[in-house]
């Protein structure tokens, strides 16, 4: 199996040279790729056998210099092997091209993540809020939306909570 | 919120579309024949479906935002109520991603006790949706009966933790009590009844005339576009792909256990409902091996950080005190990292993606739930079938709306 890996290792960077590869300590494999050839990078991994989107979505991490990152976890079902692309935006540029057209499955789960999130995915066919209301107007799992309304003060988050 | 109202309303029939023969028709959010709170709008020529249109999330209760802010032991609760009905494998699910966060080795009594109840969780997941298919296609019997069954293994949810729909069964790192005397005799007297009037359940639909009628072609969709779509489970394996995350990436100990994984091969009503069936039996197997190969040992890992102890220590001994207050406290080092756990659900891939920065509450939490991810494809599989097909393909396809909509 390592073998197998390296030929992942080796399709991915022969799409984005700048991909940053770790396996941590749970012996996942995670790939950090560059936006822009994301979509690209996906496609690579689809026609080498990687059928099988598990997941995609979204996180936010207000404190860092990336702001957003999108998780892909993409599983080869012959080799039995799942790898994890992420994607780093940023507030100014957070927008990241559609893979629907590669896997039907990324529809919903890209308006998942636009709905929470607001992450804009190019090419999306009907990119539109799906679990929230439809004229809600922020995207309820930004760090900056505190699930206790704020005015509230009897409820102290010095004990309880983050 | 009125314009809205209206758009509904007009939904509902639409006049100006019934000259042309083409009507659109609101199937739902509360449909007597869709087993929960799922909107579909129809375009319909005669009793054939053209085109559907779903609208999800009625019962969206931000699950994984509320997660951000609790405790990790306090997260049980919440998975419960994805896929409620087969609560215990998402609580032990949930429970075994932060074991593998927090590096934690579970005993093998743990495991054999874990695929215990979450083979007897399966078995009550297959139950409800083929006693209902059964019902969808005018079979009342079947269903009263598998009923009855499950209500068996909701008393032995019962003897294992006390509840039976939302179990919140087991803790991290066990459970917080052994099996009791009076649960194996319980799971034993079922394992003897239970196959019996199963097997009856199955002569009266399996081979049935009017029933295959109604369900083979119902529904169908090819091995490639379920892969597509991701379809996980039992929807999957009726499509023909043998992917089965206790085989795939076994967890738990499955590793030990020698069971068969049924694939269809039309991925119609038909093949679910039998991959199903089949999945029932194979349960039993699993649970018959893990009862005569139960090992010795702790029903609970020797974690005290993260094992909550049982209350009655906490109440006489120090150290119980101590660690029950750190947990609850959160004073214990979660490592930080993240970490992807999926376990095989009753409708498929259950994933946990969790990202931990070391404090008290996960960072990010997302639930990977099949039901949201294969529900996209029921517009494509009704497409130019009747009515009464479309009634059945949902619940063949077992969407629960908990899941659907976290």
């Amino acid at each position: 199996m390592p073998d197998f890996f390296e030929n992942t290792r080796t399709i991915i960077e022969a799409v984005d040279d700048s991909a940053s590869y770790s396996l941590d300590n749970w012996n996942e494999h995670n790939f950090i790729v560059s936006s822009d050839l994301l979509f690209d990078v996906i496609k690579a991994l689809k026609e080498n056998g990687y059928q099988y989107l598990i997941d995609l979505t979204g996180a936010h991490y207000p404190d860092t210099e990336y702001e957003y990152q999108v998780v892909y976890h993409v599983q080869n079902l012959i080799e039995n092997l799942r790898v994890r692309i992420k994607v780093n935006l940023t507030t100014e540029k957070n927008e990241v091209s559609s893979i629907v057209d590669l896997y039907n499955a990324a529809n919903w789960m890209e308006r998942e993540t636009f709905d929470f999130y607001g992450i804009i995915f190019t090419g999306h066919p009907n990119l539109k809020r799906i679990l929230n209301l439809d004229d809600m107007d922020y995207h309820p799992m930004r760090k900056e939306y505190k699930l206790e309304d704020e005015t509230r003060n009897d409820k102290s988050d010095k004990y309880f909570g983050r | 919120m009125i314009e809205l109202d209206l758009k509904r309303q007009n939904a509902a029939v639409s006049t100006e579309t019934i000259d042309g023969q083409i009507a659109t028709l609101n199937l739902g959010p509360t449909h007597p024949a869709t087993h929960g709170i799922f909107q579909n709008i129809l375009k319909v020529d005669g009793e054939r479906i053209i085109s559907a249109e779903q609208t999800i999330g009625y019962i969206h209760r931000a699950f994984e935002k509320l997660s951000e802010r609790r405790p990790y032991n306090q997260i049980t609760p919440i998975t419960d109520r994805l896929n409620y009905c087969s609560s215990p494998i998402n609580n032990i699910g949930w429970h075994m991603t932060v074991e593998k966060l927090i590096g934690a080795e579970m005993p093998k009594k743990v495991d054999y006790m874990r695929v215990i109840v979450m083979e007897l969780a399966r078995i009550a997941d297959h139950l409800v949706c083929n006693s209902v298919i059964g019902v969808d296609t005018g079979a009342l019997t079947g269903f009263t009966y598998m009923f009855q069954e499950r209500e068996k293994i909701y008393d032995l949810y019962e003897e294992i933790c006390g509840a039976r729909l939302t179990t919140n069964v087991g803790r991290i790192g066990g459970f917080d009590r052994d099996f009791t005397p009076d649960f194996y005799s319980k799971l034993n007297a079922f394992l003897k009844e239970f196959p019996k009037r199963f097997d009856e359940f199955g002569s009266l639909l399996e081979r049935n005339r009017i029933f295959m009628d109604r369900c083979v072609g119902a529904g169908p969709i090819s091995a490639d576009k379920a892969l597509s779509y991701s379809f996980a489970g039992p929807n999957l394996r009726a499509a023909g792909v043998d992917y089965d995350v206790r085989v795939m990436k076994p967890y738990s100990s499955y590793e030990d256990f020698d069971f068969e994984i049924p694939i269809g091969s039309d991925g119609d009503t038909y093949d679910r409902f039998m991959v199903r069936q089949q999945e029932i039996r194979e349960s039993l197997k699993i649970i018959q091996q893990a009862l005569d190969n139960m090992p010795d040992g702790s029903y609970h890992a020797d974690i005290p950080d993260f094992y909550l102890p049982p209350k009655e220590e906490v109440y006489s001994s120090m150290e119980a005190l101590i660690y029950h207050f750190k947990i609850i406290m959160g004073e214990t080092a979660i490592p930080k990292g993240e970490v992807y756990h999926s376990v095989e659900g009753g409708n498929g891939e259950l994933g946990y993606y969790l990202v931990s920065d070391g404090g008290r509450t996960p960072y990010r939490l997302h639930f990977r739930r099949p039901c949201f991810i294969y529900y996209q494809a029921y517009p494509e599989m009704i497409k130019g079938a009747l009515l009464s097909d479309a009634i059945l393909t949902m619940s063949s396809m077992n969407v629960i709306a908990g899941e659907l909509d976290a």
